[in-house]
């Protein structure tokens, strides 16, 4: 064996494992779960089916509440939290600002939780006779409780106030990594020709962090997309399916009713397809404003 | 006009910092209460903390959670670590035409969704269970495999590559050193930055799982620390300072790491976004 081969050898047993592993828990389960989806019955009972399922889930009332609900979480939530962590991540950005690092521990520490705890305690800050309906009677912004968790519209607004409580500081540190490198003059020489803040803010901050807002919109829409851990353990889905995601449909048909993988499989795969397509349509976006 | 906007920054900020910091302060409070005084929304603390601390122990299989989830969280993170780093060396070093379309292959998985996953993941363990029953259905083998490998700790391992020297690599050539050598000699202890950054984001992602496992355990012994506090979550005659205390315990080793290693957390949790 002369030298080069041997490299060309050694390399390859570098990246062996991984590429290994990603073939067998990534690309493999998708080719079988596309083949689930052409199959139909309960359990392990499959037989093929073509393209029905794919029918059935347009049809089916509970997949197109769940594909709304998580939209509605992903069009409204998202850029909440993007504005936020940005607005957020300016004011941090002061240097003339006192407790600078005390703010910014503080937003971030939501961060160090995990999703199913910060959820429970969601779920009980959130109760009909719970803190935050105590807070508000008074301070009087509302005269009874907010049905938070049992009714169809409060409860979307409980999971959106959770997730943006959860994520805004881990973004929020993004922007203030991207605000680092922006050069300073820029701002002084704006600040010379009269432009105010707000100015500031759309015309050189906006632009400046345009890839890192791109790379933190699409991990959040990702994200917000596959939705699962918040939904089961502060609302279960309810009122009703006034909160099930698409996650938690898939989980629902697989080992909640009478398991039917095949469907199950068919709802996924319109998770993959949509993901793709908001990825593409985000690069596409980002880069013709280029 | 500089003063009111001086002031409205503070008050944003600190109305923001409270909000943040509330949930954690009324859980701890949450804690040294009654369960009934908590429902009522009790903001300050009580004297209940060692009553629940008594009935947690006794209640709730706290210490077999824990020592679940310690011990698929940390050979997870090793494992992971040494996986992925591998991969990152190998594709910057060995870098090749072949190798780098593997690379970009690989990235793909980044997208792919882990609901789309788990039917497949479910009846290929279900299916092991049988052949192999030590990796099969309801072991710790089964949760931890499928999420050993991920792209983005390989991505993150190949741009903290390049800014590894390559005449360390030549030196120990030179030295005599094989090319394994070189990885565990030379290259690992001089990445100790991305290696504690790619630990922390790692530990926490498998401290944390809450799908995987809810699909793949089904023995009460084996389950992990999300589990446990979903389960008391969602109980009938949930006691709300056992559940606040079981949350504050779990959360207590991802905590103190933010807070002893803050610098290494938050470029684990930016990866490799410079």
């Amino acid at each position: 064996m002369n030298g080069r081969t041997k490299t060309k050898l050694t390399g390859w047993t570098f990246v062996g494992i991984s590429t290994f592993m990603i073939s067998i828990f990534y690309f493999y389960p998708m080719i079988q779960a596309f083949i689930l989806s052409l199959q139909s019955g309960a359990g392990t009972n499959l037989s093929f089916v073509g393209f029905d399922n794919y029918k059935r889930a347009l049809t089916d009332p509970t997949f197109i509440a769940a594909f709304k609900n998580t939209f509605i979480f992903l069009i409204i939530q998202v850029p909440i939290m993007i504005l936020l962590g940005l607005f957020l991540s300016v004011l941090l950005n002061d240097s003339m600002l006192k407790f600078r690092s005390f703010f910014r521990i503080a937003i971030f520490l939501p961060c160090v939780t995990s999703l199913v705890a910060y959820s429970v305690i969601f779920k009980d800050l959130f109760a009909v006779d719970g803190i935050i309906n105590k807070l508000l009677l008074q301070l009087s912004i509302v005269t009874e409780g907010i049905n938070w968790l049992t009714d169809p519209f409060w409860a979307k607004v409980a999971i959106i106030i959770a997730i943006t409580w959860r994520w805004t500081g881990y973004n929020m540190i993004f922007y203030l990594s991207g605000l680092q490198n922006i050069d300073h003059s820029i701002y002084e020489a704006a600040k010379m020709d009269g432009a105010s803040s707000f100015q500031q803010f759309f015309k050189i901050t906006i632009p400046m962090l345009k890839p890192i807002i791109l790379f933190t919109s699409i991990t959040s829409t990702i994200g917000t997309l596959q939705i699962f851990d918040e939904v089961m353990n502060i609302t279960k889905g309810g009122p009703g399916n006034a909160t099930t995601s698409i996650s938690q449909y898939i989980y629902n048909i697989s080992f909640k009713y009478t398991p039917d993988f095949g469907y199950a499989a068919t709802v996924s795969y319109f998770v993959v397809v949509i993901i793709v397509l908001l990825a593409a349509l985000q690069f596409k976006l980002a880069g013709d404003k280029k | 006009m500089k003063n009111i906007k001086r002031i409205s920054t503070y008050l944003f900020l600190t109305c923001a910092a409270i909000i943040s910091i509330f949930p954690f302060f009324w859980m701890i409070i949450s804690a040294t209460n009654k369960s009934v005084d908590v429902s009522k929304g009790r903001l300050l603390p009580g004297s209940h903390l060692i009553e629940n601390f008594k009935s947690l122990i006794e209640t709730v299989d706290i210490v077999t959670a824990l020592t679940n989830s310690a011990i698929i969280s940390v050979t997870t993170t090793v494992l992971s670590l040494i996986i992925a780093s591998l991969a990152g060396y190998g594709f910057e070093i060995y870098r090749s035409k072949a190798k780098d379309i593997v690379f970009n292959i690989l990235l793909i998985s980044m997208m792919i969704p882990f609901a789309a996953l788990m039917v497949p993941l479910y009846r290929m363990f279900g299916s092991l269970s049988q052949i192999a029953p030590f990796i099969g259905m309801d072991t710790f083998a089964a949760v931890m495999l499928p999420t050993l490998t991920t792209a983005f700790l390989i991505f993150f391992f190949r741009q903290n590559t390049k800014m590894f020297s390559r005449e360390l690599i030549e030196a120990g050539r030179i030295d005599g050193l094989s090319e394994i050598g070189i990885f565990i000699r030379i290259y690992m202890p001089t990445m100790k930055t991305a290696y504690a950054a790619a630990a922390i984001i790692t530990f926490m992602n498998s401290w944390n799982n809450y799908l995987w496992p809810l699909v793949v355990l089904q023995s009460p012994e084996k389950q992990t620390i999300p589990l446990l506090i979903s389960n008391l979550g969602s109980g009938y005659a949930p006691d709300f300072g056992v559940i606040m205390l079981t949350i504050v315990i779990a959360t207590l080793p991802t905590a103190l790491i933010f807070f002893l290693m803050q610098k290494h957390f938050v470029a684990g949790m930016m990866g490799s976004v410079k």
